[in-house]
C-alpha cells in the first residue's frame, strides 16, 4: 500500500478507468494544453519546465526544460519532437503500463511539447513488440484528432500539431536518441558522433527534442498545477518530482511503484514490493536498468535520487530496479547481462562490438569453469578499453555488470576459477586466440 | 505485388512521413504481414518504392531483430531469457518448450506450427516468466499456464491468457 500521492498513475488506479479520451477529460484531461495553447508564449511554457526542475526519464536525467531551450531561437524551417517509447532497458517496463493505460496524458504531454518547442510534427517511436501499445495509442490519436487537439488548427487556435506512431524493429540501441533518429528516418539504427546535438541536427538534419514517455506524461501535471508545486515533491532542487520504479526479482510483489524521489530503497524493496519473497536475504540490487552497477544490501538507505545513487557508485537511470536474493550466482547474473549488451551492440565501434563479444566468451568459459586467473584481469582490461571510447554510451553500460560484481563479489569468480584448476580442465582447447 | 494489394495501407503510411526512406521499417513491417517474412522480392519492390538501392533495403532489413528474412513457424514462441526474467525461472520456461515440442531456440516443429526464439528483454521484467507470440504477450507463466496456451493456440488460433492493457500491480492490490 503506498502511502505517497500518485500523479502519473492516480487515473489509472481509479476503478473502471480505461484510459479513452472521454474518461481522460473526466479527470480533468486536456485542460493543461487549453491553458496554455495560443494564451501562453511558447517560450514561458519552457521556463515553467525549467522552473519544475523536471529531468529526463529515460535514464540520462538530463533537465527537459534546458533540452528545449537548446533549439535555435530564430530557425525558420520545420522542428521536431520524438517520444521516446522504445523502452528496452531490462528491468524496465513503466511506459509500457503509461502507454496502454493512460494514452491520453501522454499525447496531452507531447502536444504541450509540440507548442513549446514549435514543433508540427511528432513522432512516438515505440518499441516494436509493443503491438498492442501501437495499437493504443493510435485509436487515442484518432480520438483527440476528432475532438480538435491534434491536426491543423487544435482548439482552434491556427496551430498545427500532427503526431503519428512509428513502430521500432526489435533493436535496444534505438533507444539512444540518436540512433532513434536514425531509425526514424529509415536507417540501421547506429548512434550518431555528437556534437551536432539533435538540438540543431536531429531528424531529417532538423531541430528536434527527443523526450522519453515518463517525461512527457509529467507535463500536463506541471502546468496544471505550476513548478513549484511539482518542484517541491522529490528530493530538491535537482531531483523533483516522483517517479515510477520497476522493481522486479526475487520479491514478493513485483510491479510499477510511484514514488516521490529521494526515498529510500529500503522503503521502495520492503515496503511498496513486500519486501523479499522468500526467507533468503537480499544479496544485491540492481537500482536503475542493466546499465546501472549493481549495489550491496550496504547501499539499501540510499535515497532514490539522481545524486544519491551515483554518489553510492551507481545510476538512477531508467528505474529498473532489480532485486537478487541470497544464493543468486553473481558470476552468472553478470553473464546474462553481458550477453544482452553482446547481442544489443550496434557494431558501429570496435571497441565495443569486439569488446562484448570477447568478454561474453572470458565470462562463459569462468562459468563453464574453464577459467584461470589471468582471465579476470583480461575482463578488467577490455571494460577499461571500451568505456569512454565508443560514440554513445553503451560502451560505458555494458562494462557496468562485470566490473561492479568484480568489485563486490569478486571471491565468487575466484572460486568458479578455483574449481576449474581443481579439476583440471584449464589444459581444454581455449575457444578464442588470447591477446 | 505489394503495390497492387496494399495500395491504401501504402498511401496512409508515406503520408506520415516528408523524407520517404522513413516508410522504410513500417513497409517492411507490411510485407512480413503478407508473406510471414520478409522475401527478397518484397525488399527489391520496396527499394523500388521508396527510390532507395536493394542494398540500402537490406542492410535496414538485416538489423532489426523483428523482421524475419526467413519463414517462421505460424506460432513465433519468443521467450525472454534477459537477467530479470532468468532469475525467475525463464530458463525452465524454455525447457518446457524442448520436453513439450521438441524444439530449442532457433528451430521449428515439423508440422510447421511452432518457431522458438530465446529473445532479450521485452519489457516485462515484473511479470516474469513471460512469452511473446506473435503479437501477444502472456506473463507470470506457469506450466499450467503453458499447456492451455499451447492447447489453445493449436484449437482456436489464439488463447484468452493474453495480457490485456498492461498494469501490475493491479488497481486492487496497490490501493
Amino acid at each position: 500500500m503506498s502511502r505517497h500521492e500518485l500523479i502519473l498513475l492516480k487515473n489509472m488506479m481509479q476503478p473502471g478507468y480505461t484510459g479513452s479520451l472521454q474518461d481522460y477529460e473526466r479527470a480533468g484531461g486536456y485542460q493543461a494544453l487549453r491553458k496554455v495553447v495560443g494564451k501562453v508564449p511558447p517560450a514561458e511554457v519552457t521556463t515553467t519546465v525549467m522552473k519544475s526542475g523536471l529531468r529526463g526519464r529515460g535514464g540520462a536525467g538530463f533537465p527537459t526544460g534546458v533540452k528545449w531551450g537548446f533549439l535555435p531561437k530564430d530557425y525558420q524551417g520545420p522542428r521536431y519532437l520524438c517520444c521516446n517509447a522504445d523502452e528496452s532497458e531490462p528491468g524496465t517496463f513503466k511506459d509500457r503500463q503509461l502507454i496502454e493505460r493512460d494514452p491520453h496524458q501522454i499525447l496531452e504531454g507531447i502536444l504541450l511539447a509540440c507548442y513549446a518547442i514549435g514543433a508540427e510534427s511528432a513522432y512516438i517511436y515505440i518499441r516494436g513488440e509493443f503491438v498492442l501499445g501501437a495499437r493504443i495509442l493510435e485509436s487515442a490519436i484518432a480520438e483527440a484528432r476528432t475532438a480538435g487537439y491534434i491536426g491543423a488548427n487544435i482548439l482552434g487556435t491556427g496551430i498545427t500539431a500532427n503526431v503519428w506512431v512509428h513502430r521500432g524493429a526489435g533493436a535496444y540501441i534505438c533507444g539512444e536518441e540518436t540512433a532513434l533518429l536514425e531509425s526514424l528516418e529509415g536507417k540501421r539504427g547506429l548512434p550518431r558522433v555528437k556534437p551536432p546535438f539533435p538540438a540543431t541536427h536531429g531528424l531529417y538534419n532538423k531541430p528536434t527534442v527527443v523526450n522519453n514517455v515518463e517525461t512527457l506524461a509529467n507535463l500536463p501535471h506541471i502546468i496544471s498545477r505550476g513548478p513549484e508545486w511539482f518542484s517541491a515533491i522529490g528530493s530538491p532542487p535537482k531531483s523533483t518530482g516522483t517517479r515510477i520504479f520497476c522493481v522486479s526479482g526475487h520479491v514478493k510483489r513485483p510491479g510499477n511503484y510511484e514514488v516521490p524521489m529521494g526515498v529510500t530503497f529500503r522503503e521502495l524493496i520492503y515496503e511498496e514490493a513486500g519486501g523479499m519473497r522468500s526467507d533468503k536475504p537480499l544479496k544485491a540490487f540492481i537500482p536503475g536498468g542493466a546499465s546501472a552497477p549493481f549495489l550491496t544490501p550496504d547501499s539499501l538507505d540510499v535515497k532514490l535520487d539522481f545524486e544519491s545513487v551515483a554518489a553510492a557508485g551507481s545510476m538512477l537511470g531508467s528505474g529498473g530496479v532489480t532485486v537478487m536474493e541470497e544464493g543468486t550466482d553473481m558470476v552468472w547474473a553478470a553473464l546474462r547481462l553481458m550477453e544482452f549488451f553482446y547481442h544489443e551492440s550496434c557494431g558501429k565501434c570496435s571497441p565495443c562490438r569486439e569488446g562484448s563479444s570477447w568478454l561474453v566468451q572470458t565470462m562463459r568459459r569462468i562459468v563453464a569453469k574453464r577459467g584461470q586467473m589471468e582471465d579476470l584481469e583480461t575482463l578488467v582490461d577490455l571494460c577499461k578499453n571500451i568505456a569512454g571510447r565508443t560514440v554513445c554510451a553503451f560502451g560505458d553500460a555494458e562494462i557496468s555488470p562485470i566490473m561492479s560484481t568484480l568489485k563486490h563479489w569478486r571471491p565468487e569468480y575466484v572460486r568458479l576459477i578455483h574449481e576449474a584448476e581443481a579439476a583440471n580442465l584449464i589444459t581444454l582447447k581455449r575457444p578464442v586466440a588470447r591477446p | 505485388m505489394l503495390k497492387d494489394k496494399y495500395q491504401k495501407e501504402i498511401a496512409e503510411i508515406l503520408s506520415h512521413y516528408p523524407v520517404k526512406r522513413s516508410a522504410l521499417i513500417p513497409l517492411l513491417y507490411l510485407a512480413q504481414q503478407d508473406e510471414g517474412y520478409v522475401s527478397e522480392a518484397a525488399m527489391k519492390e520496396i527499394a523500388q518504392m521508396l527510390r532507395l538501392t536493394p542494398p540500402q533495403v537490406y542492410e535496414t532489413a538485416t538489423f532489426y531483430t523483428m523482421l524475419n528474412l526467413k519463414p517462421v513457424g505460424k506460432f513465433h514462441l519468443q521467450i525472454c531469457k534477459s537477467l530479470m526474467c532468468a532469475l525467475v525461472g525463464s530458463d525452465t520456461v524454455i525447457g518446457w518448450v524442448k520436453a513439450k515440442l521438441g524444439i530449442g531456440p532457433g528451430e521449428t516443429t515439423a508440422d510447421g506450427l511452432f518457431t522458438l526464439s530465446a529473445v532479450e528483454c521485452l519489457a516485462a521484467c515484473g511479470t516474469a516468466p513471460m512469452m511473446q507470440v506473435n503479437e501477444d504477450y502472456y506473463e507470470q507463466l506457469t506450466e499450467e499456464k503453458f499447456d492451455r496456451i499451447l492447447a489453445d493456440l493449436r484449437k482456436d488460433g489464439t488463447c484468452s491468457l493474453k495480457t490485456g492493457p498492461f498494469m501490475w500491480p493491479e488497481a486492487r492490490s496497490a490501493k
